[in-house]
C-alpha cells in the first residue's frame, strides 16, 4: 500500500514535471543510474542551450512500468536494453525517426546498424554494449571460475557468499545457459528442472541486489557477484581483488540504446541529443566513464587506452557464446514469474 | 484522561455546530483525494484482467484473488490446492513486524519514561534529540545500518576488539537484521506517543501506591501501565503497520532473498511479473488485515477507556 501511494505521488510529480518541460529549450531524459557522466550533460547544455532534466531507474522493467503508468508524454528519451527495445516497440511506446532526421546516423558501426531488436534503427541509436556474467573475489577462491557452477553449484569456499542480480531476466538467462536449455523454453520437463535447480542453488546465495552489485564486492560482503562487465572493472579499480568470468557455458551480451519515446514533449531536442550522442567524442565520454563499449565508428581515438586492455573486455579463448536475453511469450513468462516467486517465497 | 478531553470539548462543539459541515470540507476533500481515491482505484484494479507486461484490461476478473488463494501448479492446469506461498510471505511480514514492534516497545518505553521524568525544560531537548536522526532519508539510514552491521563493520570490529567474540557475527542478510532495521526506522513512532501519555500521568498516583506499600513493580504494572495504555497502543500500531508493508529494510538488510508483502507488491509493478491486478489484490488483502488490527485495537481502547472512566 505504501508503495502504491509513493507511485501515486511520483505520477503527480511527473505530471507537473511534464508541464514545466514543455517550455522551450528542455530535454527530459529517463536514464539508468550511475551511467552517464554529468560533465557530458553539461557539455550538451553548453553547446545547445538545452537544459537537461534526468530521472533514473535501476532496471528495464521498472522503467517500462513507470512509462506505462503515465510516463509517456513526459519523457523525451530513455535508454532501454536490447530486449526491452522490442518490448517497447511492441507496446507502441516508441516514435519513428524518419530518414535524414539524424545527421550523424552514418556513424553507427555496421555491426549495430541493423540489430534484430530494432531493424533498421527505426527508433533507436546504439548507446553502450557489454556483457553480464559474474565476478569472483580471488582472495576467497583460487580455483577455476570459468564455469556457471560458481553461481549455481558453488564450491564450499563460496557457498553463502554469493550476490545475484535482483532481476528475473538476468538470473533466468544465466540459469538457462548453465543447464544448456534454450531461453524461454516451452518444454515442461526443462521448466520443472529449471525450477528445481534454482531452488537448490538459492541455498548458497547470500542476497539479491542490483543497485549495490558493485559495493558488496568492494566491501567484501559477497565473494561472488553476478555483475555487468563495467561494474566489475570499477569494483576492481576500487580495490577489490575480483576477476570477471567468461564461463564456458556462455554469458549474457547486452546493448543499451537511446530511444525516441512516443509523444516526446521536446521531440526536436531529443533528436539533437541523439545526434550529440552519435558524435564519437561524446559517446566515448560515456564509455570512459561507464567502462563498457560504444557502438560507433571512430570512437577509438577518444577512448582511454587502458580500457581496451581491461580483462573484463577481453573474453578468453574458451569463453562460451555471448547471448542476448530473449523475450518470452506470455505463457512462458507466467511460468517464469511462478519460478521467480517460488525462488523468493 | 479520555473523559477529561471529552468534557473540555463540548462547549467548543456547540459553537461551531452549524458551520461544521463547511469547516470539515477541506479535511474531507483532502482525505478523499489522498486516501479514498487511491484505495478505490486499487480495489477496482484488483478485479480487472491483467495486461501482459503491466497495465490492465477493463474486464471483470477474479484471477488476481484466485492466484492469491489457489495453487494450480507451475503451469496453471492442475486442480486447485490452497496456495501457501503468499500466506507464507504474509506470515513472515507479520512476525517480522511484530518482532520489530516488541523490540521498539522494549527500548521505547523506558526511553519515553526517562524523557517524561526529566525537568520540564529538558524534555523538549530530549524529544528533539530523538527526532534528529530522522531528518536523514530512510534509504540512507538503512544503508548506514548495513555498514555498521557488516561482517567487517564497526560493530563486529568493536565486539572482537573487546574480546567478546572471536569471529564476526553474520548479521547482514538475516531476519534479525531486518528486525533491527525496522526497529530503528520506526522507533520514534513508539517513543513519542508513550512519552505524551507518560507526561500527562499524575505521578502523585505512584506516590500514593508506594504509601500503600505497593512495590515498584506492582506500581508500574497496576498503576502506570493502565494509565498510559492508549499511548502504548498507539505506539505499537504506528510501528507495526508501516513495518508490515516496508520493503527497504528487507531488501537492503535482509538481502531480498525472501519476499515480504511490500517487496512482493513492488515486484508486481516494477518487476518482470508486471501483474498489476495481482499487486492490487495483495495490497487489498494487506489493507484488510491492517483495518482489522486497527478496529480490534480501537475496540480494546474503547473498553479500556470505559473501565478507566
Amino acid at each position: 500500500m505504501k508503495h502504491m501511494m509513493k507511485s501515486g505521488v511520483a505520477a503527480l510529480a511527473l505530471a507537473f514535471g511534464a508541464n514545466a518541460a514543455a517550455a522551450e529549450g528542455e530535454l527530459v531524459l529517463y536514464h539508468w543510474f550511475e551511467y552517464i557522466p554529468q560533465e557530458l550533460l553539461d557539455k550538451f547544455t553548453e553547446e545547445t542551450g538545452i537544459t537537461v532534466t534526468m530521472d533514473t531507474y535501476d532496471s528495464n522493467e521498472s522503467m517500462l512500468a513507470s512509462l506505462k503508468a503515465g510516463g509517456i508524454g513526459t519523457y523525451d528519451v530513455s535508454v532501454p536494453g536490447d530486449y526491452m527495445v522490442s518490448i517497447m516497440a511492441g507496446e507502441g511506446m516508441l516514435d519513428t525517426i524518419a530518414d535524414g532526421e539524424l545527421k550523424n546516423k552514418g556513424n553507427i558501426a555496421p555491426d549495430w546498424a541493423d540489430p534484430s531488436f530494432d531493424p533498421g534503427r527505426q527508433s533507436s541509436i546504439p548507446y553502450q554494449w557489454g556483457s553480464t556474467s559474474f565476478a569472483v573475489n580471488r582472495d576467497a577462491y583460487d580455483g577455476d571460475i570459468q564455469t556457471t557452477d560458481i553461481l549455481f553449484n558453488p564450491p564450499a569456499e563460496l557457498q553463502g557468499r554469493i550476490n545475484m542480480l535482483d532481476s528475473q531476466g538476468e538470473v533466468m538467462a544465466m540459469a538457462a545457459l548453465h543447464m544448456g536449455i534454450p531461453q524461454c523454453s516451452t518444454d515442461r520437463e526443462q521448466l520443472k528442472a529449471l525450477n528445481a535447480m534454482l531452488q537448490e542453488a538459492k541455498q548458497h546465495w547470500a542476497s539479491f541486489n542490483s543497485d549495490t552489485a558493485k559495493e558488496v564486492l568492494v566491501s567484501g560482503d559477497a565473494a561472488v557477484g553476478q555483475i555487468y562487465d563495467g561494474f566489475s572493472a570499477k569494483a576492481r579499480e576500487e580495490g577489490a581483488n575480483v576477476e570477471y568470468a567468461y564461463p564456458t557455458q556462455g554469458y549474457i551480451a547486452w546493448m543499451d540504446n537511446v530511444v525516441l519515446l512516443k509523444d516526446a514533449p521536446n521531440r526536436d531536442n531529443a533528436l539533437i541529443f541523439m545526434d550529440f550522442l552519435l558524435e564519437p567524442e561524446n559517446i566515448a565520454a560515456v564509455t570512459n566513464f561507464a567502462q563498457y563499449n560504444a557502438g560507433l565508428n571512430g570512437v577509438e581515438s577518444f577512448l582511454d587506452p587502458a580500457l581496451a586492455a581491461q580483462p573484463e573486455k577481453n573474453p578468453h579463448a574458451n569463453a562460451g557464446p555471448g547471448v542476448f536475453i530473449e523475450v518470452c511469450s506470455e505463457e512462458v513468462q507466467s511460468v517464469y514469474d511462478q519460478i521467480w516467486t517460488n525462488l523468493k517465497k | 484522561m479520555a473523559a477529561g478531553a471529552a468534557s473540555g470539548g463540548s462547549a467548543t462543539t456547540d459553537t461551531y455546530k452549524e458551520a461544521r459541515t463547511w469547516l470539515l470540507l477541506p479535511a474531507w476533500v483532502t482525505l478523499s483525494i489522498l486516501v479514498l481515491a487511491p484505495v478505490l482505484m486499487m480495489l477496482i484494479y484488483s478485479f480487472l484482467t491483467k495486461e501482459f507486461r503491466g497495465g490492465v484490461i477493463w474486464e471483470f476478473s477474479l484471477a488476481a484473488y484466485d492466484q492469491f488463494f489457489f495453487d494450480r501448479g507451475l503451469f496453471g492446469d492442475e486442480p486447485p490446492k490452497i496456495e501457501w506461498t503468499y500466506i507464507t510471505i504474509f506470515w513472515r511480514s507479520i512476525w517480522q513486524a511484530a518482532a520489530a514492534t516488541l523490540l521498539s516497545l522494549a527500548i521505547g518505553f523506558p526511553t519515553a519514561y526517562f524523557i517524561a521524568t526529566r525537568s520540564e525544560n529538558m524534555r523538549p531537548v530530549w524529544v528533539f534529540l530523538i527526532t534528529i536522526p530522522y531528518w536523514v532519508n530512510l534509504l540512507i539510514r538503512t544503508v548506514s545500518m548495513k555498514f555498521l552491521l557488516r561482517d567487517q563493520g564497526p560493530l563486529n570490529d568493536f565486539l572482537m576488539n573487546i574480546g567478546l567474540i572471536d569471529s564476526p557475527l553474520h548479521i547482514v542478510n538475516t531476519n534479525f537484521a531486518v528486525q533491527l532495521g525496522l526497529f530503528y526506522s520506526y522507533l520514534p513512532f513508539m517513543v513519542l506517543p508513550i512519552y505524551a501519555a507518560v507526561e500527562r500521568y499524575n505521578f502523585a498516583l505512584s506516590e500514593a501506591a508506594a504509601d500503600l506499600y505497593a512495590s515498584k513493580w506492582t506500581t508500574l504494572r497496576r498503576i502506570l501501565l493502565p494509565a498510559v495504555k492508549p499511548g502504548v497502543f498507539a505506539g505499537c500500531i504506528l510501528v507495526f503497520v508501516p513495518s508490515m508493508g516496508s520493503f527497504l529494510a528487507p531488501d537492503l538488510l535482509g538481502g531480498a532473498k525472501n519476499f515480504m508483502i511490500g517487496s512482493l507488491i513492488e515486484e508486481q509493478f516494477k518487476g518482470n511479473a508486471g501483474n498489476w491486478p495481482f499487486g492490487a489484490a495483495a495490497s487489498m488483502v494487506l489493507l484488510t488485515m491492517v483495518l482489522i488490527i486497527l478496529m480490534f485495537s480501537a475496540r480494546q481502547q474503547a473498553k479500556a477507556d470505559k473501565a478507566g472512566g
